[in-house]
């Protein structure tokens, strides 16, 4: 059984009476353990799929299978369930709460998730260590550099142990060096079994993964796998 | 919760100003409502005290107002009273536990070079009894006294205070009308009326004394007023049908003809008063309870602002598993703290200002644990009325949208 399956996903956004097709019958499937970059233009389809991967949005049509589970149908309650246990957000902006102290960011996914205050410090202190910041836990996101906000934001994905971690242009906001350390990390997370799906339109971000699902204009293109990268 | 709890605490402080000024609206408010309030049961306070001061008992009867030429007089300034209803009354009834003639006029009093102008009243002595007066120096004047028209005088504190200063004025000599009078007591002060007028301003003298030597009434035996007690509280309304029944018949009047006689139920009178002191309060609370919906107003708007302004971090809460009810009540809570913090400094604010009323304006009040939590319980419903809309909008927001925005 895969981890992530999804059966000819359409996505049409209505505006007033102009029909756009977002994604027009996607279908892939995406094992455990897999490092997968979905790249593409801008309108290429990209960011839906990755809305809907993500549990933000619902398809127009088709079946998305995650872990077994049909959540194309799902309520905002449940997907917000979801979203929560399956999958850990990284995103380009790193959108870290900005009054809130490295810790208390990775805590919240736990919180939300009903668990105890005394667990959930000593995961989130865990997951901060394992990205490399255990001497920021009490800074604050403005006293940090970007690429420790954007640690901060994969300790956050990291702490409800959640079997995917989607990445949306993750190193949008990052200089060069900053992006490869970003990237080496997921390297290593991959390394050690998590399944990370990166959403990019830089070449050289995709290059770190061993798949490549690329879009243009709402459809899979291509599904390309290589061995490591050099 | 709790951490829900905290949260909304730490947003409330990171915009201290704007929190304050948001609860500026409620303090007012609920201290507007709690000082309204607490001066209306002050005033009623005063009123109810008062009565039991003058005694609740009290019937007062006037003569009526009496018609010349079809002309209708003032009421109470007819002659048709006289000393003799005042013995009859005592004679045949027997609800009434005391009946004091009285006769009274404005009049200077002079002593030394001092001179006083106050209200004098000629009776007998159970007007001490009925009024509820107590002696403070000296003594009352006693019957024979009263009967044989004896030349004394008995003093309010504020007139014996106006006269006297801190001479003790026993045994000493003053002059009414140039008739030489010997002060043989002073009354223990009594206070303001709920309406502000100096009970103890007044003097008593005998009622033969007025009427013989200070006031020389043209129609003799008669009184300007007969102020009479029940037995009891409970006896009030069966002394007035008594006092009725024997007026009546000593004048000639009922079954048709018209009283030349009026009577007044003082606790009757002093509880309309209570009551419309008590009605002008509630009417207070109202208003004031306006300015506490417009400060849940200034509540809505600032948590509107507020969920617009923090899109971005409600998305991402959202992102990573808040659900609708975890947003709303997020921002529910705030709103509730807001309102809640602002009732408790409300309360203490009114809880002052009513003491600095009583302090500076001399009006007294009564913070009454009833209309504190009256107040309480209105902010707490208005933190959650007009926080409901803001909250349950954030909760509304599509994740992805949120999540974009600038």
């Amino acid at each position: 059984m895969s981890l992530i399956d999804v059966r000819d996903i359409v996505k049409i956004y209505t505006t007033g009476d102009v029909e756009l097709r977002a994604l027009d019958g996607v279908s892939f499937s995406v094992e455990a353990g897999e490092f997968v970059s979905i790249m593409g233009h801008s309108g290429s389809g990209k960011s839906t799929m990755m809305n809907i991967l993500g549990c933000l949005d619902v398809p127009t049509s088709g079946a998305y299978f995650l872990d077994g589970k049909e959540v194309s149908a799902l309520s905002k309650d449940e997907l917000a369930g979801i979203r929560n246990r399956k999958i850990g957000f990284v995103f380009q902006g790193f959108n870290l709460l900005s009054r809130s102290t490295a810790l208390e960011n990775v805590e919240l996914p736990l919180i939300y998730a009903g668990i105890p205050a005394k667990t959930r410090r000593e995961r989130s202190r865990a997951a901060l260590e394992r990205v490399g910041l255990g001497d920021r836990m009490k800074h604050r996101p403005s006293q940090m550099s970007g690429g420790q906000q954007q640690r901060v934001a994969v300790a956050r994905a990291l702490v409800g142990s959640a079997p995917i971690i989607l990445a949306d242009e993750p190193t949008g906001n990052l200089d060069t060096k900053t992006s490869g350390e970003i990237m080496d990390l997921f390297v290593e997370l991959n390394g050690e079994g998590h399944t990370l799906l990166v959403v990019t339109h830089e070449p050289d971000i995709a290059k770190y993964s061993r798949r490549t699902l690329l879009f243009k204009d709402g459809r899979l293109l291509e599904d390309e796998r290589r061995h490591l990268h050099a | 919760m709790l951490e829900t709890l905290r949260t909304a605490f730490r947003s409330l402080l990171s915009n201290k100003i704007r929190s304050a000024l948001t609860m500026l609206g409620v303090i007012i408010g609920v201290g507007a409502v709690i000082t309204m309030v607490a001066i209306g049961a002050g005033a009623s306070a005063n009123i109810r005290q008062y009565i039991s001061g003058v005694g609740s008992n009290i019937l007062i009867v006037i003569p009526g107002a009496p018609s010349a030429g079809g002309v209708r007089q003032q009421a109470g300034s007819g002659a048709s009273l006289t000393l003799q209803d005042a013995e009859a009354l005592s004679r045949e009834s027997f609800a009434l536990r005391g009946v004091a003639p009285e006769i009274y006029s404005r009049s200077q009093l002079v002593y030394g070079n001092m001179n006083w102008s106050t209200l004098i009243t000629g009776s007998t002595p159970s007007i001490f009894d009925i009024r509820e007066w107590k002696i403070d120096r000296g003594r009352f004047f006693l019957e024979g006294e009263a009967k044989g028209g004896a030349k004394v005088v008995v003093l309010g504190a504020t007139t014996a205070k106006n006269l006297f200063g801190e001479e003790d004025p026993i045994g000493k000599t003053l002059r009414i009308r140039n008739v030489p009078m010997e002060v043989i007591g002073v009354l223990a002060p009594k206070g303001q009326t709920p309406w502000g007028q100096d009970q103890d301003d007044t003097a008593f003298v005998p009622l033969l004394t007025a009427q013989r030597r200070l006031f020389r009434r043209t129609t003799a035996n008669s009184v300007q007023r007969i102020t009479v007690s029940a037995i009891d509280g409970d006896s009030v309304s069966e002394a007035e049908r008594e006092v009725r029944a024997i007026l009546q018949q000593r004048h000639k009047t009922g079954n048709g003809r018209e009283d030349d006689f009026d009577v007044r139920n003082m606790a009757e009178m002093l509880d309309a008063a209570a009551q419309s002191a008590k009605v002008m309060s509630l009417l207070l609370g109202a208003v004031a309870s306006v300015s506490l919906l417009v400060g849940g107003i200034g509540i809505m708007n600032i948590m509107l602002v507020s969920v617009t302004e923090r899109t971005r971090e409600i998305g991402i809460r959202m992102a990573i598993g808040a659900r609708t009810s975890d947003i709303r009540t997020q921002f529910l809570l705030e709103a509730l703290l807001l309102s809640i913090a602002g009732g408790v400094i409300g309360i203490l604010l009114g809880i002052s200002a009513s003491k600095i009323i009583t302090g500076f304006l001399g009006w007294s009040t009564l913070v009454s644990p009833g209309s504190v939590v009256l107040a309480f319980g209105f902010s707490v419903f208005v933190g959650i009325f007009f926080g409901f809309y803001p909250a349950w909008k954030a909760s509304l927001l599509n994740p992805i949208e949120a999540l974009r925005y600038e």
